[in-house]
């Protein structure tokens, strides 16, 4: 049964994969086993996005799938869901930029993966990507950012994070928008990542999850 | 129900044919002389001859999409810029009277934050409302459309663009959702009902508001007409006239938004293509009148949610693509060359979108392979682009003139080429700009 549920995820059969959920809660299924169906249905999501089967569409179906189904059975959890086994990633858009779809679906894939995330949202300024990194202690962390003005603040931020002496504690992802290698090397960061799971693989890799 | 937009016209080359002549002859633009007049001439040919694959332009012609650079060019900032057409003038003068490109881009989206600030606009933060004075003005993203509105929105648009869309987008017109409906009032008892509607004070107000707004609009226009006739004067065609965008990035963009229009794909797949339908007419129909206006015969078309990475081959085909094909087929038949600006990569779609007919579009790439795009979308269609925006930004003017030498050896041989950038110019280096333009300029000549 907990098969089922997983295809019909992997399928994107969203009204059957709510259904399914429900009555597997019902039979006494124990809501962590249903959740890491949900994982391995997530999974399964990524490699196919991965190989260009799945595209940002499915991505968003799988992440509302899931959230639906976490809601539902949420209530019924009393063991203690073991979090951010993977890992810490602190993610934000820079400065001047308010965009966050892209920074959105990142946290949403390294949250399927098991990373601890924390979001400090758009327009940040680098002081601000300074005093989160120095309160959550990430090992990893991500800029976005969609328009060109981004090139310059995450530069700013780079240095920012450099002056505050924790540029060797952390490293550094950007992406988004028109986010390319050379900006990498204009931002002084440690890599960028041309779509979300690009991003997600740099996590795992430098978390020694790969 | 007829089926429309799916043919050729009969007609079309012709129509084409006479806007062409239109454009070509500038009429009402106050040329400084002869040579400037010569020189207008020269570049709407260059143009035309790419466009239309008939025969190889003297050279290619060069045309960057200005964005918002010409104000930093001039030391303006976007605040400046929006509110006193003055510094706005200036800025696109100095812009395209120095680095002198092919055609002139109209400041056409550096609109005016009074019209804005008096309809309380929510879609986007501008500066002074949201951003700070030096930050360009940036979407802000919401549902403005729900998902169970489908059927209102399909069973008469205008209805419910004025009922429920702009009183979600403007601030000030919420009473617009008291504004009745038109196809009832046609017989006597019909006519209090809609006068009625028009007599409450908070709809007065609205249409005050509105009319505020269109005197505001209309000193800018007055502005940009003389910034326009002031630059074109000068021998640079503008390179559009008019704007369109396909059905799906109208519901996609700004009416469901981009995580609405995503799962639409899969939970409400009819609704969505019928949506998008709907719109082809109005969509056909906005970019016809700017273009009578303008006297031009490229409307100018940013293509947003089709990219690469946004939706696969196959919701491609069933939900982008064909009212898309629509739309294009649509405008061509009335002689105009929609000029589809591919925001992002197109790789796997230059199959597809190479249904088009012969010599009628401009396909204009940002991220696409270029050479790709040659061999395929080539054959029939002009192509512009590519030069990266993150070249110009951070590059050096040799590593541009090195891309544009190679960009012109791909894309440009044989005709059928507009040298361009990826996207608005925003944040380039003036030094680089000018390197892609002078020397695009000089190795585009075909020998």
């Amino acid at each position: 049964m907990t098969e089922t549920l997983v295809q019909a995820l992997v399928e994107m059969k969203e009204t059957d994969a709510l259904l399914i959920a429900k009555q597997l809660l019902e039979q006494g299924v124990a809501p962590l086993e249903i959740l890491g169906s949900c994982s391995k249905a997530m999974e399964i999501v990524g490699q196919r996005f991965e190989k260009g089967v799945y595209f940002l569409p499915h991505l968003m179906m799988a992440g509302e799938m899931l959230k639906q189904i976490s809601d539902t059975i949420k209530p019924f959890i009393h063991e203690q869901a073991v979090h951010g086994r993977g890992g810490r990633v602190l993610i934000g858009t820079v400065e001047g930029d308010i965009h966050d779809i892209g920074k959105n679906i990142v946290i949403f894939l390294l949250e399927a993966n098991g990373f601890e995330v924390r979001d400090i949202g758009i327009n940040q300024k680098p002081e601000k990507f300074v005093q989160a990194i120095e309160s959550f202690h990430p090992q990893v962390v991500g800029m976005s950012g969609l328009l060109t003005l981004a090139f310059d603040s995450m530069k700013k931020t780079v240095q920012a994070i450099e002056e505050a002496g924790l540029r060797e504690k952390v490293r550094i992802v950007i992406g988004g928008g028109v986010v390319t290698e050379k900006i990498r090397e204009y931002s002084g960061a440690d890599a960028y990542a041309p779509d979300a799971m690009a991003g997600v693989r740099w996590v795992k890799e430098w978390t020694g999850r790969a | 129900m007829k089926e429309r937009f799916l043919e050729l016209s009969a007609e079309a080359d012709k129509k084409q044919e006479e806007r062409f002549e239109v454009w070509l002859k500038g009429e009402g633009i106050p040329f400084a002389d002869e040579r400037a007049q010569a020189a207008y001439k020269e570049r709407v040919t260059l143009l035309k001859d790419a466009i239309q694959l008939k025969h190889r332009p003297a050279r290619i012609p060069v045309c960057p999409s200005a964005g918002f650079f010409p104000m930093q060019y001039a030391g303006i900032t976007m605040y400046e810029a929006m509110y006193d057409y003055e510094a706005l003038g200036k800025a696109w003068l100095a812009y395209h009277l120095d680095l002198e490109p092919d055609a002139y881009n109209g400041p056409t989206t550096i609109v005016p934050g009074r019209v804005l600030d008096i309809l309380d606009l929510k879609l986007y933060q501008w500066p002074g409302h949201g951003v700070s004075h030096d930050r360009e003005y940036q979407f802000v993203e919401e549902e403005y459309m729900k998902a169970e509105e489908y059927q209102d929105l399909i069973d008469d648009p205008t209805a419910y663009f004025l009922n429920v869309y702009f009183p979600r987008i403007f601030g000030a017109l919420k009473p617009l959702a008291g504004f009745p409906l038109l196809p009832p009032v046609n017989e006597i008892p019909m006519v209090p009902p809609l006068a009625m509607a028009f007599g409450n004070e908070d709809m007065k107000k609205a249409l005050e508001c509105l009319g505020r707004a269109g005197e505001e609009a209309l000193r800018w226009r007055g502005a940009l007409r003389e910034i326009g006739g002031r630059i074109m004067g000068k021998g640079f065609p503008a390179f559009s006239g008019g704007f369109t965008k396909a059905p799906f990035d109208v519901l996609g963009d700004s009416l469901r938004g981009t995580k609405g229009i995503m799962l639409d794909m899969f939970r409400h797949p009819d609704e969505l293509k019928e949506a998008c339908e709907r719109l082809i007419p109005s969509m056909v129909k906005c970019a016809v009148a700017a273009c009578r206006v303008t006297g031009h015969i490229m409307p100018f078309m940013p293509l947003h949610k089709g990219a690469d990475g946004f939706m696969s081959q196959d919701q491609f085909r069933t939900f982008y693509w064909p009212s898309l094909r629509k739309l294009i087929i649509g405008l061509v038949n009335e002689g105009l060359v929609p000029q589809l600006f591919a925001e992002g990569a197109y790789n796997d779609r230059l199959e597809v979108i190479s249904d088009v007919p012969r010599g009628k579009v401009v396909w204009w790439f940002d991220r696409t392979d270029m050479k790709r795009a040659k061999d395929t979308v080539g054959r029939v269609a002009c192509l512009a682009g590519n030069v990266p925006l993150d070249l110009l930004c951070a590059g050096t003017p040799e590593e541009v003139r090195a891309y544009c030498r190679e960009l012109m050896d791909v894309a440009g041989r044989d005709g059928g080429f507009i040298l361009s950038s990826g996207a608005g110019l925003q944040g380039s280096k003036p030094e680089n700009v000018k390197a892609m333009i002078e020397f695009s300029k000089r190795y585009g000549a075909y020998g």
